[in-house]
């Protein structure tokens, strides 16, 4: 497991070592069931304080990309795709949410919101 | 959590200062700096720990235990690390081991070389003609001897060089892995504690300000930047305290969200360092007292 800290980015430490694990078991490299280090000893590597790693791993812990096992440490958990898809479907129908009532706002009808949808959609590909 | 040191509205009064009522806990396992500018009780509230000065009124417990039933138990348990000589000049450090050795049931005599050789102390040598930095690290080593869980340390970092205070640091992490161990301790140099401490315990002018996680510190503080025409006797009530120039204010708020919603995009927000809050903090006790 390789982490990158930096303490002149505004993103807290806690933050950055979440999403770096996050993305690390997204894309496979790091592997279900594999062992995580303790949180005592990445807080030694990294040479940060444990209170810091301990929330990074119990943010990890609740969106359940690791599990920990008292006494033995901690683990990555079994990757649903389904529930990552169904997650990001979630983040989508909101931000979706947002817009619409933004345009609703601005008397914005679905017939031009859906033309908006469609031109910004063929310039993203 | 379990707490190691827990002391309850303790009040010390000398001619000219007092630590008033008091009430702080250290917590089992985790490290806690213990910050404050010169004369703001840091010393006196460490000596109150290690009894070395009894407290007006309040109570101190440590491994919840008072010093008045179990003072022995209690030292017996702490490695304590003093910012000044305590040692007798004209010994040598194996003259003095022989003299602390006895005090503790848990001494370990293949753990102290080990420390002497890695702090490359001379065992030989008289005390006096050591370094402020070698009796700091003679004075480390004794107490890292004895299976301390607890280690106490007044300005461990303020004798070292950078190298040192380096090295130290990652003693103390290596001390912190199995999670038994707890650390407490003070220090003026505060970027010591970016690297280590979980807790922040902040004194100003014998008074407790907060005690807080590391990171929650840099959630709900920040330096604000902007210009003069913000301020008014409002506005200025929102700031720990401000510093104005001809050309725009800073200060420091101990509340990032509220500042965010009144100022909005009108003003620059930066991380706090601790000895930004460390100055901001004085300079607005100085303002209201």
């Amino acid at each position: 497991m390789q982490i990158i800290i930096s303490n002149s980015s505004k993103e807290p430490i806690y933050e950055q070592i979440t999403s770096q694990i996050k993305k690390q078991i997204l894309t496979g490299d790091l592997q279900e069931g594999q062992a995580l280090p303790s949180m005592r000893q990445l807080a030694k590597d990294l040479q940060i304080s444990v209170i810091t790693t301990k929330r990074a791993y119990e943010e990890l812990e609740k969106n359940g990309f690791i599990y920990s096992i008292v006494g033995k440490g901690s683990f990555v958990s079994e990757q649903n795709t389904e529930m990552i898809k169904e997650r990001k479907m979630k983040v989508i129908e909101e931000k979706l949410v947002e817009a619409i009532e933004n345009s609703k706002d601005m008397g914005i009808g679905l017939a031009e919101l859906k033309e908006m949808l469609t031109l910004l959609y063929s310039e993203e590909e | 959590m379990e707490n190691v040191i827990e002391l309850q509205n303790v009040t010390k009064s000398f001619k000219g200062f007092q630590v008033k009522d008091l009430s702080i806990a250290v917590k089992k396992g985790f490290v806690t700096g213990f910050i404050g500018g010169n004369g703001a009780g840091k010393s006196t509230t460490i000596k109150l720990i290690m009894n070395l000065l009894k407290q007006d009124s309040g109570s101190i417990s440590v491994f919840g235990l008072t010093h008045e039933t179990n003072e022995r138990a209690i030292k017996e348990r702490i490695g304590f690390v003093y910012d000044e000589n305590i040692f007798y000049e004209n010994l040598t450090l194996k003259d003095m081991k022989k003299i602390i050795r006895p005090a503790y049931q848990q001494w370990d005599d293949a753990i102290f070389q080990k420390y002497i050789n890695q702090f490359e102390l001379p065992l030989n040598k008289k005390i006096k003609t050591f370094s402020k930095g070698m009796k700091m690290k003679a004075s480390l080593a004794i107490a890292l001897s004895h299976q301390a869980e607890l280690i106490i340390m007044d300005e461990p970092t303020s004798g070292l060089d950078p190298v040192f205070r380096r090295e130290l640091l990652n003693i103390l992490h290596e001390l912190m892995q199995d999670g038994d161990k707890t650390i407490f301790f003070s220090t003026h140099i505060t970027t010591d504690l970016d690297r280590i401490a979980d807790y922040i315990i902040f004194l100003n002018d014998g008074e407790h300000v907060f005690t807080k996680e590391f990171y929650k510190i840099q959630e709900d503080y920040a330096i604000v930047k902007g210009p003069l025409d913000l301020l008014d006797a409002d506005t200025e009530q929102e700031f720990v305290a401000v510093q104005k120039s001809n050309i725009g204010f800073e200060g420091l708020t101990g509340n990032k969200e509220r500042i965010e919603s009144l100022f909005g995009e009108s003003v620059v927000l930066e991380k706090p360092t601790l000895e930004d809050i460390m100055y901001y903090t004085k300079k607005g006790g100085r303002l209201n007292g």
